[in-house]
């Protein structure tokens, strides 16, 4: 019989159900309601719902608990959570939904949500995208830091909010669909400048984890682990979840817009007329 | 202007969330004060009955997970709380007393847990629950424990946390005792502790 257990949520986080509720919920009914031509293909939908759905399980499931107790499902977890989750959601492009949603806002509701606006440009500004996009793993790995957020609830958990929030912003201004050519989007050259910029630091970090004589993260050792492990081997295979996957994820993120670009590659002209509003 | 601002605003708040972690005083131990949860629990003492921190309050309570048959980490704690609180003024060492819980309700016992835990001092108090409670108590202090497959013989090993935690007069959480510290640092760090209002 399957484990079924597996599926309930070690430290149940009612807000963090209410949010992927939420999405999952304002995403099928935009699906639902929006014009056909607008829908977006199958493909699409399931890239949305597979990355929804592989951060939600490993917040919300028992991977939870084995990411609080051994240092490499944790990599695991950021893993998901920074890359490969946002980088399905923003890769499936759900910009009709969210145009569908701001339709249906009435004035009001458009002008509270406008501090959120100022906020969200300013995140994605390539420099400070860039920078926050590292930093935040530099923050959450730098040792003190991490035992503090490993030993705290609280911190744990904005620990993990920040780094999907973060990978959410960060992979949806590398997969923006709107033309440069046409929109104030960024720039294809610079998406790939700022993918090829941030694998560097996080490989020498994830080095620096896999050639490190010592225990970098004792927490894990003072905590107890899920199950017998060699300390030095959990270190390992945490520096190797550090240094591999993410440089994958940035260099197939690179082919990705490369690809885009050599096809819209003297396709899109930008119309001089439309020029001045569209910037 | 705001493109000029900006470093500014990212340093201030870097310092600001830099500056939460801060702290003024000096511990050999890590200061967990705001971390944990206060203490809180209910167990089952070394004579069947239940214990909880209510029995042992205004005291300096230090909360350690293992089992009885922990072949040499356990011991090697239990002994080295006792010579660090052995260290302090005779007036204080009553002021202290070590909640030993077992991981390991299958074989320890109450009985067994009290003639351990009584062996390494009389403010020793052997402590444990059935296996779901203990799920509970380990996970509110962000700890886990697990069994290793029974050899020929039955015996098994214990994953269990190698941390002592410090909780304070009124039962806040307020130190994490690593391994690796000396006996004399412990005891500085207990008096230290003792000594607050």
């Amino acid at each position: 019989m399957p484990d079924i257990g597996f599926l309930a949520p070690y430290d149940f986080s009612p807000l963090t159900i209410l949010s992927f509720a939420l999405v999952l919920a304002g995403y099928g009914f935009a699906l639902l309601r929006m014009a056909p031509d607008q829908r977006p293909g199958s493909v699409r939908i399931v890239a949305f719902v597979v990355g929804v759905l592989l951060c939600y399980g490993v917040m919300q499931t028992r991977f939870d608990y084995y990411s609080q107790y051994m240092f490499f499902v944790h990599r695991g977890q950021h893993l998901i959570l920074h890359h490969l989750g946002p980088f399905l959601i923003a890769l499936s492009n759900p910009l009709p939904i969210f145009r569908f949603w701001h339709e249906k806002m009435s004035p009001t509701l458009r002008s509270w949500l406008r501090p959120v606006g100022w906020v969200y440009r300013i995140l994605q500004q390539p420099v400070i995208a860039a920078v926050l996009f590292v930093g935040l793993i530099y923050f959450w790995l730098w040792p003190p830091i991490h035992f503090d957020a490993m030993l705290s609830r609280q911190l744990y958990w904005t620990m993990n909010w920040s780094m999907l929030l973060d990978g959410l912003l960060f992979w949806w201004l590398m997969f923006d669909p709107r033309s440069p050519v046409l929109t104030s989007a960024l720039g294809y050259g610079k998406r790939i400048l700022i993918l090829a910029a941030v694998a560097i630091p996080q490989m020498i970090l994830g080095a620096w984890i896999v050639f490190s004589r010592g225990m970098v993260y004792d927490v894990y050792e003072v905590c107890g682990r899920a199950w017998p492990m060699a300390p030095e081997t959990d270190q390992l295979l945490g520096g190797l979840l550090t240094w591999i996957p993410p440089a994958m994820m940035s260099v197939i993120g690179i082919l990705l817009i490369l690809r885009r670009a050599m096809h819209e590659d003297g396709r899109i002209v930008k119309p001089s007329r439309l020029a001045g509003e569209n910037l | 202007m705001t493109k000029r601002l900006l470093p500014l605003i990212l340093t201030v708040s870097v310092l600001a969330l830099t500056g939460c972690f801060g702290n003024d005083e000096q511990w050999h131990g890590k200061d967990i004060s705001g971390l944990m949860p206060e203490l809180e629990f209910e167990l089952v003492g070394a004579g069947g009955q239940t214990v909880t921190p209510e029995d042992s309050a205004g005291d300096i309570r230090l909360l350690y997970f293992g089992f009885t048959s922990c072949p040499d980490v356990c011991p090697t704690t239990l002994t080295d709380l006792r010579k660090a609180v052995n260290q302090l003024p005779a007036d204080y060492r009553d002021d202290i007393t070590t909640l030993f819980v077992s991981v390991d309700p299958q074989r320890d016992t109450p009985e067994r847990l009290g003639s351990y835990a009584s062996f390494f001092g009389d403010h020793v108090v052997g402590l444990t629950a059935a296996e779901p409670e203990l799920r509970e108590l380990t996970k509110r202090y962000r700890t886990t424990f697990g069994y290793d497959e029974p050899d020929a013989d039955g015996n098994y090993n214990v994953s269990h946390s190698s941390a002592v935690y410090v909780f304070d007069r009124s039962g806040n959480a307020r130190l994490l005792l690593r391994p690796g510290l000396t006996t004399q640092q412990v005891s500085e760090d207990l008096a230290q502790l003792l000594s607050e209002a």
